[in-house]
């Protein structure tokens, strides 16, 4: 069959198909490129036995050469924490406010810290850090606990108002509604907007001033601009953690406020090396002081 | 069916003994093997002075630090349009010599070619010519002579092949400092084996695979086609002077061609055709055939060209006894003054964009999360990082400055200066804050364009970039 549409001896054997008068040759295969296949089946064969690759009915097949995927993993892990290990020791053993002047230190914080904020803060904060109504925003300049290095890393490092470290730093807002009469609240709120804007009732803040002198200057100061000691907000100023509006400061002030950031030294979550990387990230994302 | 016996299905390689040849294209493939080979080994250890912050190897591609050094030429990873800009020159250029002239870049240029060519002379230089080859092939004692000379020549052909790997790993590094270390065993593994893959390819492909790598592996002959017409000139036989071939003398009554069947051509041939049968898929146009049977054509009196660079539209009119068209009217048509002008429009746009490159560099990408920060003043700010590339040997200082909306204030991360230093051949990235006071046009708006500067202190050379500030209206 396939000889038929040999015209001359010794012309090529065609497949006997013809389009237009173009035959098509049935030239063979080179052999070589047969063993190449059957080394590729060869090859294969012994792919399956020596790695993971058939499927059982929960597991598959471990492979003869023992390797998983999750192993690599492991091991790469270890080969990273073994050559950080003397940038990070050198981070636990820097002075805080000297990490930013050393270049190599300073990159390395930043990088790393940058890495733990989008895992364990980003959750609250943002992944851009700009926070949320209750979660401060870390890209102003407007701090409730300081917003140097050092006073970065104690919030970091123990958390504010939680059960579970001892330093944690505390401090609690009492719920007026319970102290204050509704009309004293409603003079106070509007004399604490007159100082950073506009009241929404002007009649009233000339009371609100003595209402707030009486029950609020101690922690805000007398001025509004808050105390760090005590994390008490600043009021005189555009911002506003749980909202500037009438409605949210009358909220804030009837029932008060109580956030809570866990401690990041608690049960080793975060490595000294790490917390302080995440300090030095946050120091610089543009508020820092 | 047919009672003969199916013919198999897979058939060993026939061994080719091509043997030796001189004429025209022979010399011009020995030059054109000594140029390109030249070129590949010699290369690395060609040095040019950079300073002392840059590698001083001519042709280097630094992968480590991301650099690719030509000569006075550095290009950039930013900067890879050059690279894919060379690369499709180099399509184009083949495109451009393909439709002129068939399959020259296979016969003359292509890596396989040449490296098969240089194996083909080793093996001439250790086991004699076509005849000696074949008498040693045919041999079947393998006595002290075979093994002797079998041995020689696998070992010159594995020293070249070593060779060629090893030239390969010097265009990634410091050619001098890594021959050190390859030779006292200190290199990177991954220069190791890269070697070792080469030296097996070259190996292989030169020494065994051959002309198969040509017919069975390389897609670039099947691709040819589509660029070849019938004024490409490729090599032909013209058998309407040749046929009807054959021995013996020409007399007057006798009918015979020009041809006398001496085999000169077929014995010449690196991928074992017989040319005289047409074209066909395994002739990689070498022209060794038109050598060969010039040649002979000399010794008996008639004239060259029985084999020869020919146009398929040229058959006719041959045939007909008129003169072929000129090689000029075959090169000039329409699809190489196409190619002509792609590859050359190609050409200058790198060429410009080379020479109109700035040596400082800029970008400028907005921070977006979030895409403005409202400070305790009620002012707003923006956040941008910056990139800034200085491509001098020497460390700069680059000033940062805007021009837009009156009330914007520009501020750098770290710093309270205006300025910030770039070192040497290095990009910075610097976050930089745009402020709008409480209140302004900026800081209330939607988007306001504005254009950054980048200015260098030392010779006030700059460049700028538009971008805009998010106020609050957004």
């Amino acid at each position: 069959m396939t000889n038929k549409s040999k015209k001359f001896e010794g012309d090529p054997n065609t497949t006997g198909h013809s389009w237009d008068g173009i035959e098509e040759f049935d030239n063979p295969m080179p052999r070589w490129w047969l063993w190449v296949f059957y080394a590729t089946i060869i090859w294969g064969v012994g792919y399956t036995i020596a790695y993971p690759a058939w499927p059982g009915v929960s597991s598959a097949t471990a492979g003869l050469v023992g390797w998983s995927s999750r192993a690599d993993v492991v091991e790469e892990i270890q080969i990273a924490e073994e050559r950080l290990a003397p940038i990070n020791a050198k981070l636990e053993a820097a002075e805080l406010t000297q990490i930013a002047a050393d270049e190599e230190l300073n990159s390395y914080a930043t990088s790393a810290g940058a890495a733990v904020f989008k895992t364990f803060c980003a959750q609250c904060h943002g992944s851009g850090a700009a926070g949320g109504v209750g979660y401060p925003n870390l890209l102003d300049n407007d701090w409730l606990w300081g917003g140097d290095i050092e006073n970065i890393y104690l919030t970091v490092k123990h958390g504010i108002r939680n059960e579970e470290d001892d330093d944690a730093r505390y401090s609690e807002m009492p719920a007026f509604g319970e102290l204050l009469e509704k009309e004293e609240i409603e003079q106070v709120v509007n004399y604490v907007m007159s100082l950073s804007g506009d009241p929404v009732d002007a009649s009233l803040v000339d009371a609100g001033a003595v209402v707030y002198e009486d029950n609020c200057s101690a922690c805000h100061m007398e001025n509004g601009t808050g105390d760090r000691e005590q994390g008490a907000p600043n009021l005189v100023d555009a911002l506003w953690l749980y909202g500037g509006d009438y409605a949210s400061i009358k909220e804030t002030v009837t029932y008060s406020r109580y956030g809570v950031m866990p401690s990041w030294s608690y049960r080793d979550r975060l490595s000294e090396a790490q917390i302080r990387a995440v300090s030095s990230y946050v120091h610089q994302l543009g508020g820092g002081e | 069916m047919s009672n003969s016996p199916a013919p198999s299905l897979y058939a060993s390689r026939e061994p080719i003994f091509p043997k030796r040849v001189h004429g025209k294209f022979r010399n011009l493939k020995w030059w054109i093997m000594a140029f390109t080979l030249g070129i590949y080994y010699l290369t690395p250890l060609l040095r040019w002075d950079r300073g002392p912050s840059l590698p001083d190897q001519a042709v280097l591609v630094d992968i480590a630090n991301r650099r690719f050094f030509f000569f006075m030429i550095e290009i950039w990873p930013h900067e890879f349009y050059f690279v894919a800009g060379l690369l499709i020159m180099a399509g184009l250029g083949l495109f451009l010599f393909t439709s002129a002239l068939g399959r020259v870049w296979c016969g003359y240029a292509c890596p396989q070619t040449v490296w098969t060519d240089l194996f083909i002379l080793v093996e001439r230089w250790i086991e004699g010519d076509r005849n000696a080859r074949l008498r040693l092939h045919r041999q079947e004692k393998l006595d002290a002579r075979k093994i002797r000379l079998r041995v020689t020549k696998w070992v010159s052909w594995l020293l070249i092949a070593v060779a060629t790997g090893g030239a390969w790993v010097f265009y990634f590094a410091d050619a001098p400092t890594l021959a050190v270390e390859l030779v006292t065993g200190n290199a990177h593994p991954v220069a190791y084996t890269t070697i070792a893959i080469l030296t097996a390819t070259t190996f292989f492909f030169g020494g065994f695979a051959r002309e198969q790598i040509c017919i069975y592996a390389c897609p670039w002959p099947r691709i040819q086609a589509a660029m070849m017409d019938e004024d490409t000139l490729t090599v032909g036989y013209r058998e309407w002077r040749g046929e009807p071939r054959g021995k013996g003398k020409r007399t007057e009554d006798s009918d015979l061609g020009d041809c006398i069947n001496c085999m000169a051509c077929v014995n010449v041939c690196p991928v074992g055709i017989d040319i005289r049968d047409g074209q066909q898929m395994e002739c990689i146009t070498c022209a060794l055939c038109i050598d060969a049977c010039d040649d002979m054509m000399d010794k008996i009196g008639k004239p060259r060209g029985l084999i020869d660079y020919l146009a398929l539209s040229d058959e006719g009119r041959e045939r007909a006894g008129e003169a072929p068209k000129p090689v000029w009217k075959h090169a000039l048509r329409p699809r190489t003054i196409m190619y002509t002008t792609l590859w050359s429009a190609v050409g200058i746009a790198l060429v410009v964009a080379l020479f109109l490159r700035s040596d400082i560099e800029a970008t400028v990408a907005p921070v977006r999360n979030p895409t403005y920060v409202t400070l305790s003043d009620g002012s707003i700010r923006n956040t941008y990082e910056v990139r800034m590339r200085n491509k001098h040997h020497e460390p700069r200082m680059f000033r940062v400055s805007l021009k837009g909306d009156p009330s914007l204030r520009v501020q750098l991360e770290g710093t309270p200066y205006e300025a910030v230093q770039v070192e040497a051949d290095e990009m910075r990235i610097q976050r930089v804050y745009v402020i709008a006071p409480k209140g302004s046009l900026p800081a209330d708006g939607e988007s306001t364009p504005f254009r950054f500067w980048f200015e260098d202190t030392g010779n006030g050379d700059r460049v700028y970039k538009d971008t805009i500030f998010n106020g609050k209206g957004q």
